[in-house]
């Protein structure tokens, strides 16, 4: 019964090419517009490190003044961490892996004579930054608290910094100048780029596409004054290690439920001991702790101009969609005659409602292949757009499978009405009419 | 002509016209609201600076280590010897350059119990000259005079310094007050105001909202110790790239342990034409957006109305016997068109108002200006009246012999 359906379907179709056209077309550029924003969105909401994601925490306490404005411009100042604090949270080492960190650019030196330096962006961090976010060594490894606690001139390099600078990655023991200072490499990290930055400060929204391409010891940064980017707030006099003056991020690794109950718990007991000291003013239930998604989500990471032409397209979706309900609309009615024939020779309301069912698949299928080609055009244009998170834009197969099933489904659905109008066609009457 | 008819045929296609007119409706709100999105996109990339733009251009070095008086007197020297250059000066940034200081503002003195927070415009520090280079004057209050120039105080800027703000942010802070005279601080920094400016456009105009593209603050400073290695010319027009090129060299010449940073030492239009790059670029994709919409509705209409034509062949057919004539049939599917998407049309209004209620709520988008309603309704009809041109006009073709065939 269904291939004689499909039959009939391909046949109807071929039959008014001009009408069928129209409708895969309007499926084609409804479906490949809501995907290419789909996909888009979809790269840029994914989760960053599939495979540590559902262990990472951010800690989040509240050091601001009472007075403080809250609804800024700016975003939250407390989103950050004071120097005095984080090393607080580290010390306490309630949570098996953590580090502090914050980002900085800075001049590097080439180590061929002939080169101009160049700036980078990298990561000033405690030591356990590789265990935590589980970076892999080429060669070498990264300092260790020791070496934190010494202010030790040391880094770590990215492959591909390794690469531009030496034009290999056996380099450790080398000598690198970045800034003002010189440092001595400890290891090379193979690359790694979580998308978004999510580590980094929230502040610097969009940090899609950029990557680490060095990093050194928190303390050692710290004690050569180098820049840090980044959002920085401060309320009182007082330089990067006074309690009033945020800039850092911490993340934490937790194994279990219990394990993020007690740190929980520990970031409240913290700040209220914190207030009965009379450095917090803020109620110690403002302390808390998100996990990875969950931060990205408060942060708000994915542009609005994002979610905007999401919508847009969607809505470009509906107005495809009622396109479809209209033309079928058209195209079955024409048949009304055909379906007396049908129904007189005994098919029944819900083998026409079968019938047209199975067409407007077919159509759906069409305007989806239509839609995929359509959709890659719009990657294609995302991809070479100015957006820093633009270049992510790929459609993969789960994406691929949706498309088509996105359009067979809007265009079943499409078809329903049309085909029921052509099951209630009263037999007798058209063929009298005739 | 009688709309009667049309009416009574209608209401036996209800559900087919109903569609046209929800598509219709559903055309006309995001039509409204995607120009609006497209035309204040436009209206931002039109900020005006405040600055000469098209005589500027930015040059920056990086020089660590550098001894910065040594470095800015070298540096102005070579620019001022630059055929073409007609003036020299060391500021902080410029607008659509990097930034060089966002900072929180307080309206009452450090140390005070209850603090009022200003907002966090961005400040622009100026050497000797550069208020005449960059041509920004104060329209209220006054110049500066060379004992205001004075050498920060190590970390950041002068400890006490009279400023020039601009009106919007003045009256962001002192709501419907004179600002001239008037004391703010930052950290332990003390400002009054000198001078109210049109306009100055913050580095990154728009970027924390409109509201604040010209929240910025201007301040003489001694150059030294924070204000070195980025400097501004001033050259005709049509000479800037030329003598920006130049610059470019003989800076490089004249500081060879420095570092040029390429990408800020453009002309002032090459940097704002990057700035806005993301928006053009987001227009151009709402543009497409609107074009697709209309081509898919202009689609739906031919689509159902040649099915329709080709319906009512026969009794189009009878009413030429009948006397009708091409123009007659002809007009009928026009007016026909015309009655659909006028009631999609009254439907579209209030979507498009929801629709920008939505968004309002959203994306901190402002009302939509009522007048864009009927520019939207006026190009739907437009669009409905060619659209149904062709299948109207092959309904004024069908010859009247047609009445007398039988199917």
């Amino acid at each position: 019964m269904f291939a004689y359906y499909l039959d009939l379907a391909l046949h109807s179709l071929r039959r008014s090419p001009v009408l069928t056209s129209l409708m895969v077309l309007a499926i084609g550029l409804g479906i490949g517009a809501s995907m290419t924003m789909l996909t888009v969105l979809h790269v840029m909401t994914r989760d960053p490190l599939p495979a540590l994601s559902a262990q990472l925490y951010y800690p989040h306490l509240d050091p601001l003044p009472a007075n403080y404005p809250t609804n800024n411009d700016w975003g939250d100042p407390s989103d950050n961490f004071t120097w005095p604090d984080a090393m607080a949270m580290l010390k306490a080492h309630r949570a098996d892996q953590q580090a502090a960190m914050a980002g900085g650019r800075v001049l590097v030196w080439p180590v061929q004579t002939g080169r101009l330096p160049f700036r980078v962006g990298g990561r000033y961090a405690t030591a356990g930054f590789f265990d935590l976010f589980g970076l892999r060594f080429e060669q070498g490894r990264g300092w260790t608290m020791a070496d934190d606690e010494a202010r030790a001139r040391v880094a770590v390099l990215s492959h591909g910094l390794a690469m531009q600078l030496f034009g290999r990655t056996d380099v450790v023991g080398r000598t690198v100048r970045l800034g003002d200072a010189r440092f001595q490499v400890m290891g090379v990290t193979s690359e790694w780029a979580p998308q978004p930055q999510f580590y980094a400060d929230a502040a610097g929204k969009g940090n899609y596409g950029e990557a680490d391409r060095f990093f050194l010891p928190l303390a050692t940064a710290l004690d050569l004054g180098m820049s840090v980017s980044g959002n920085q707030a401060s309320w009182k006099e007082g330089g990067k290690t006074s309690g009033y003056y945020t800039w850092l991020q911490v993340w934490v690794r937790l194994k279990d439920a219990a394990q993020v109950r007690n740190y929980r718990q520990f970031l409240v007991d913290y700040s209220a001991e914190q207030k009965r000291l009379g450095r917090f003013e803020r109620s110690s239930q403002n302390a808390a702790l998100y996990p990875l998604m969950g931060w990205l989500e408060h942060e708000k990471l994915v542009p609005g101009d994002l979610r905007l032409q999401l919508w847009l397209a969607l809505s470009f979706l509906i107005v495809c969609l009622v396109n479809i309900v209209a033309l079928l609309l058209a195209k079955f009615l024409r048949r009304s005659g055909e379906v007396s024939v049908r129904r007189a020779l005994g098919a029944t309301r819900r083998d026409i409602f079968l019938q047209f069912g199975i067409e407007s698949a077919l159509v759906g299928l069409l305007g989806g292949l239509l839609g995929i080609a359509i959709a890659q055009a719009g990657l294609w244009s995302v991809r070479h757009r100015p957006d820093s998170y633009a270049h992510i834009a790929r459609m993969d197969l789960s994406m691929l499978a949706l498309t088509v099933l996105l359009a067979i489904a809007g265009s079943l659905l499409a078809g329903m009405l049309p085909a029921w109008r052509a099951s209630r066609v009263v037999p007798a009457l058209q063929l009298k009419a005739q | 002509m009688d709309i009667r008819p049309i009416l009574a045929a209608l209401r036996r296609h209800r559900l087919a016209t109903l569609l046209i007119a929800l598509e219709i409706a559903l055309a006309c709100a995001v039509l409204c609201n995607a120009c609006f999105l497209i035309v204040s996109r436009l209206d931002l990339m039109k900020v005006p600076s405040g600055v000469d733009e098209s005589s500027l251009a930015q040059l920056r070095l990086d020089c660590d280590g550098c001894n910065e008086s040594d470095l800015n007197a070298r540096a102005l020297s070579a620019l001022r010897t630059v055929p073409g250059t007609q003036a020299a000066a060391v500021v902080s940034s410029l607008p659509f350059g990097a930034p060089s200081g966002y900072a929180g503002i307080t309206l009452d003195p450090p140390g005070q119990a209850e603090r009022h927070y200003g907002t966090v415009p961005h400040f622009y520090a100026g050497g000797p000259a550069a208020a005449e280079a960059i041509g920004i004057r104060p329209v209220q209050g006054r110049r500066f005079s060379s004992a205001d120039f004075q050498p920060s105080d190590g970390a950041w800027l002068p400890l006490d310094a009279p400023v020039w703000i601009t009106r919007p942010l003045a009256e962001h802070l002192w709501p419907g007050k004179n600002p001239l005279g008037k004391d703010f601080w930052s950290d332990k920094y003390h400002f009054r105001v000198a001078g109210i400016l049109d306009h100055l456009a913050q580095p990154e105009p728009g970027a924390r909202g409109v509201a604040t593209a010209q929240w910025s603050i201007f301040l003489p400073m001694a150059p030294g110790r924070q204000l070195a290695g980025n400097y501004v010319i001033k050259a005709a027009p049509a000479d800037l790239p030329r003598v920006l090129r130049d610059a470019r060299a003989a800076l490089i010449r004249a500081v060879p342990e420095g570092v040029l940073d390429l990408d800020q030492s453009q002309t002032l239009g090459d940097l704002r034409h990057r700035y806005f790059r993301n928006d053009r670029a987001m227009a151009g994709m709402l543009v497409g957006v609107i074009a697709a919409l209309l081509l898919v509705t202009a689609l739906g209409i031919v689509g159902l109305a040649s099915f329709w034509v080709a319906q009512r062949r026969k009794q189009i057919g009878v009413r030429r016997a009948l006397g009708a004539t091409r123009s007659d049939i002809l007009r009928y599917f026009q007016t026909e068109n015309f009655l659909i998407v006028s009631f999609g049309i009254g439907l579209g209004m209030v979507l498009a108002f929801g629709l920008n209620l939505a968004l309002m709520s959203h994306y901190e988008l402002p009302r939509l200006p009522l007048y864009y309603l009927p520019i939207g309704a006026l190009s739907l009809w437009v669009l409905g009246q060619l659209a149904v041109l062709a299948p109207a006009l092959r309904a004024a073709a069908v010859p009247p012999v047609v009445a007398t065939r039988s199917v």
